[in-house]
């Protein structure tokens, strides 16, 4: 493998990450950590090849506590970043039947 | 072939999650980047679990389920333990990557010990160590935030405790170098286990000596460790995306960290090593005691009635009163008599970055109405009447004032300088953090004693009967 690419994507990965996460509204400083966990576990590819490759069994076990483990994050941290973003409206659309 | 569909799926993803992040820069995109962030691992995992070395597809199924039937309910908890959620999913984040880590390295030492290069060996040792500690420090975490009756709430700290912990993190580097150096060594599996409990024990002990008051930055770093032992594990896999998506996920940990950090005035290290606790109590030492002037709901509400602008400021006490509800009706009668109503959010009111914002926008609260510190502040000797619903330290104008607070020079919102001040507070103890707030006992400060939920009904009750009386 190519040490000096994967490098290079980390650290340009981690300037995009700066620049786009320095922008993020501070009205939304929870869903944004909900959903960069839920995006960081895509780690799951990782253990989706240890649990359903050709390996021993006790390997296996170990990918797939770590499948379980990633996929709960996926679902939990996508659902619970849309739920609360549903809740931030603006003044106007605010409501049911305009009790403001 | 299929190497290069499954390389392009990766790239698709990664821009994807990239977009994820840019749409969450205001409100109105940001739930388009939920679904870029759903697409772009939906496509990831597909084009994964394609690969043809992939061949036991019902284990997959069931782990994948067991993850469903974990995480819808996960993501269904009140807003209020949204903060031990968040820690939770660290701890989860961790041990995937702590446990893909010890499959790869065993895998490798049976079936192709030349695949154990030195910089295959530092990335597994750095995801290893990262993950194992993020899982048990955030376990600590969620359990402190909780309030697990067996996790330690106030931070327990001990003699040469900072000596301690980086002895025993040195040990594991040392540990490390020689795991590194004879990654096939007969003892070489020992040292792995033995780097794994090291990592585990250190987790706990990095997270005894912080207080409640520190979590935000905690959280915040354990979030930051998490995305890092992503990066790890791209390395150890060489997958591009993983590198991309933990490099994103890190720096967004990096970024809020220092937020709060800047919020409180204080560096990273003094977080982590500060035992604040200690300091804290010192200083709530002697002084004779100063008395509060309390006011009925009656006389609040009256003064909250004539007044143009009013200033909300929420603390964690709201969060813990369940009180966003009723801080909406209350927000509601006072709009509905023409006053302006803001709600003033501190960077780390709360038990997690943007605790507040989430349980206001819960309660309805429209968005447009929360005001950051650095904005309302030069509003506030305008303001008619601040309310102060379970908000402490980030009121406190020791703050300003005071060398020897352990808060001095951290920046506060100015209720003080409001025309009226009104504090809800549960008990005349001092706050969480020990300290007085002398706040309370300035000249133009009421107390309101009760609990905020209670207080805020009877606020409401009294101005909705007593509209159109006068």
């Amino acid at each position: 493998m190519d040490i000096w690419a994967t490098l290079y994507v980390f650290v340009l990965a981690s300037f995009i990450g700066l620049g786009v996460i320095r922008r993020v509204s501070r009205l939304l400083h929870t869903p944004l950590m909900s959903i960069t966990n839920a995006m960081s576990a895509i780690a799951v590819v990782g253990s989706i090849i240890v649990t359903g490759g050709d390996y021993p069994l006790r390997i296996r076990i170990l990918g797939a506590i770590a499948l379980f483990a990633s996929m709960t994050n996926i679902v939990s941290g996508f659902l619970i970043t849309d739920r609360m973003l549903k809740m931030f409206k603006t003044g106007d659309k605010r409501g049911d039947g305009g009790r403001s | 072939m299929m190497y290069g569909i499954s390389q392009l799926a990766y790239l698709v993803a990664s821009a994807l999650f990239i977009f994820a992040l840019h749409w969450m820069n205001t409100p109105s995109t940001a739930r388009k980047g939920v679904y870029a962030g759903v697409a772009g691992t939906a496509i990831a995992v597909v084009v994964t679990w394609a690969d043809p070395a992939v061949i036991h597809h019902w284990w997959i199924v069931l782990a994948i389920v067991a993850g469903f039937v974990v995480g819808i309910p996960l993501a269904m908890v009140p807003l209020t333990a949204v903060p031990q959620r968040t820690a939770l999913s660290h701890a989860f984040g961790g041990l995937a990557a702590g446990l893909v880590g010890t499959a790869e390295y065993y895998l490798w030492l049976l079936e192709g010990p030349e695949h154990l290069t030195t910089f295959r060996m530092v990335a597994i040792i750095a995801e290893i160590i990262l993950g194992y500690l993020t899982f048990t420090g955030s376990l600590m975490a969620a359990g402190k935030l909780q309030e697990v009756k067996w996790v330690p709430q106030r931070p327990v700290t001990y003699p040469l405790q900072n000596l301690s912990n980086l002895s025993l993190f040195g040990v594991a580097l040392a540990l490390a170098v020689a795991l590194t150096l004879h990654p096939t060594a007969r003892w070489a599996p020992a040292l792995f286990g033995a780097i794994i409990v090291l990592a585990l024990l250190f987790g706990v002990l990095l997270i005894i000596p912080i207080g409640g008051a520190d979590m935000p930055t905690v959280i915040a770093i354990l979030n930051s460790y998490a995305g890092l032992s992503a990066v790890a594990m791209g390395f150890v896999l060489d997958n591009k995306l993983l590198i991309t998506a933990g490099a994103l996920d890190g720096s967004s940990g990096l970024i809020l960290a220092i937020i709060m950090c800047k919020a409180m005035n204080r560096s990273f290290t003094n977080v982590l090593f500060g035992a604040f606790g200690q300091v804290r109590q010192a200083a709530d030492e002697g002084g004779e005691r100063k008395v509060y002037k309390s006011e009925t709901v009656e006389g609040a509400a009256q003064v909250l009635e004539q007044a143009s602008f009013v200033v909300i400021i929420p603390g964690y006490g709201m969060a813990v009163a369940q009180a966003q509800h009723k801080v909406r009706e209350l927000y509601d009668q006072l709009k509905k008599r023409g006053i302006t109503v803001k709600f003033a959010i501190h960077p780390v009111a709360g038990r997690m970055p943007g605790h507040m914002n989430v349980l206001l926008a819960e309660a309805d609260i429209p968005y447009t109405d929360l005001v950051e510190m650095d904005e309302i502040n030069p509003d506030m000797p305008q303001v008619d009447v601040a309310l102060v619903v379970g908000a402490n330290d980030v009121v406190n104008p020791a703050a300003r004032t005071d060398k020897n607070s352990p808060i001095y020079g951290m920046p506060i919102i100015d209720a003080d300088k409001a025309r009226s001040v009104f504090a809800i507070k549960r008990s005349k103890n001092p706050g969480f953090a020990g300290i007085d707030n002398e706040l309370y006992f300035a000249d133009r400060t009421w107390m309101l004693f009760g609990d905020a939920k209670a207080v805020i009904g009877e606020l409401v009750k009294q101005l909705a009967g007593g509209s159109g009386m006068h």
